[in-house]
């Protein structure tokens, strides 16, 4: 456990200094863990673990757009955990649930726990078909069909600045979405 | 969309900067202080013998505890716009306007009393103190909460009362060079029923717009 927390406070140290493979990778390394620990929590608190994806993307979401919150002298873990324990009592609250979230859900993981492929979640794809045609194009062109932000620029006929300013716009509008409806 | 495809497009925007909160928080109360300086120069103005007031030290006491309220507020304010931060081993900073207030109250009871004691506690000045330093916190408390959204406080609740904590320790910095009300008495009663509403207003809107 030590060793892989140390391993992604390296890698985020990496990617806040504008390593952005090292930040790739930490967001695929820390995926599994919280995926695992939404479907604790959903099961403490009597929820089928089908929405398990959409609390981890919004975790995700979160931790993008607040990684400026984390310090780089800190371990990344418990800045992470805090973030997954936050998100998870929000979204057993919007469902009505009373939150009962053992604060080591997040903490303690099972290595045992079977990495599972990548899922699909309804809440983030039904809120992007609510985002400006452009922010839309331009999360599609880069999520979904993994063009860089050059060939996404010269497919738009925008300027990379442009597209870089609708992609950040986008994810935070998203992430806004999420909180609030 | 499934996670792989967010997680690459979270890392396509790894390049975007996003300010400290510190450096948000500082911009929102550059920006609003004006605002509150306005109220204060229109409605209230320094008092008129602050000259010979500077000579009191229950005068310059006051400064002494509005600003030990608000700079230890700041500082946890910005400590509790961190998901994994803890009020624990900070709350302590608050005691600060407290053991100075203790301090001069007693320091006051020492001495040969000028006024009896319920004529200092009650003072001139109450009401407008009761008015004033709210609305001189009000546009303070919205840069606070403003600058604080840009954090992500596990307890927004928490963080919004800290930011009226700090919107009415200026407020009342500017508070205390108009009122001629001196005794730490007064101070311990109006300035912290002044502080309290604005408390109760910071954590109430805070659990609305500080979540993350």
């Amino acid at each position: 456990m030590r060793g892989r927390e140390d391993e992604w406070t390296g890698l985020m140290r990496s990617a806040m200094a504008g390593d952005d493979a090292a930040y790739h990778r930490l967001l695929k390394a820390v995926t599994p863990v919280l995926r695992a620990a939404a479907r604790r929590g959903l099961a403490r608190a009597g929820q089928p673990p089908d929405q398990a994806e959409d609390i981890v993307q919004e975790i995700l979401l979160a931790v993008h757009l607040k990684r400026h919150t984390w310090d780089s002298e800190a371990p990344f873990a418990p800045w992470l955990f805090a973030i997954g324990r936050n998100k998870l009592i929000d979204a057993l609250r919007r469902r009505g649930k009373r939150v009962f979230v053992n604060i080591d859900d997040f903490a303690e993981t099972l290595p045992g726990e079977a990495p599972q492929e990548t899922a699909s979640a309804g809440e983030v794809a039904a809120q992007l078909s609510t985002l400006p045609q452009r922010q839309r194009d331009v999360l599609q062109s880069i999520a979904v069909e993994a063009a860089s932000i050059k060939d996404t620029a010269a497919k738009f006929s925008m300027s990379e600045g442009a597209v870089r300013v609708a992609l950040h716009r986008g994810l935070a509008a998203l992430t806004a979405k999420l909180r609030d409806h | 969309m499934d996670t792989d495809q967010l997680i690459r497009s979270l890392a396509a925007d790894n390049a975007h900067r996003a300010p400290r909160v510190g450096a948000m928080l500082t911009l929102a109360l550059l920006v609003a202080a004006p605002l509150s300086i306005l109220i204060f120069a229109t409605f209230l103005g320094v008092r008129a013998d602050v000259m010979s007031a500077m000579r009191n030290p229950f005068f310059d006491m006051k400064f002494a505890v509005t600003l030990s309220l608000a700079i230890p507020a700041i500082i946890v304010s910005l400590h509790l716009s961190r998901p994994e931060a803890l009020l624990r081993g900070w709350g302590w900073l608050l005691l600060l306007p407290v053991g100075l207030l203790a301090v001069a109250i007693g320091s006051e009871a020492m001495m040969a009393p000028a006024m009896p004691m319920t004529m200092r506690l009650m003072g001139k000045n109450s009401r407008v103190c009761l008015v004033a330093i709210p609305a001189m916190s009000l546009p303070l408390l919205a840069g606070a909460l403003f600058g604080l959204r840009h954090g992500a406080p596990s307890r927004p609740a928490l963080a919004g009362a800290f930011a009226g904590l700090v919107s009415a320790g200026l407020a009342a910095t500017l508070y205390a060079s108009h009122c001629t009300d001196d005794s730490p008495l007064f101070v311990a009663t109006w300035y912290t029923l002044a502080t309290v509403v604005m408390t109760v207003i910071g954590a109430a809107v805070g659990a609305r717009v500080l979540r993350y």
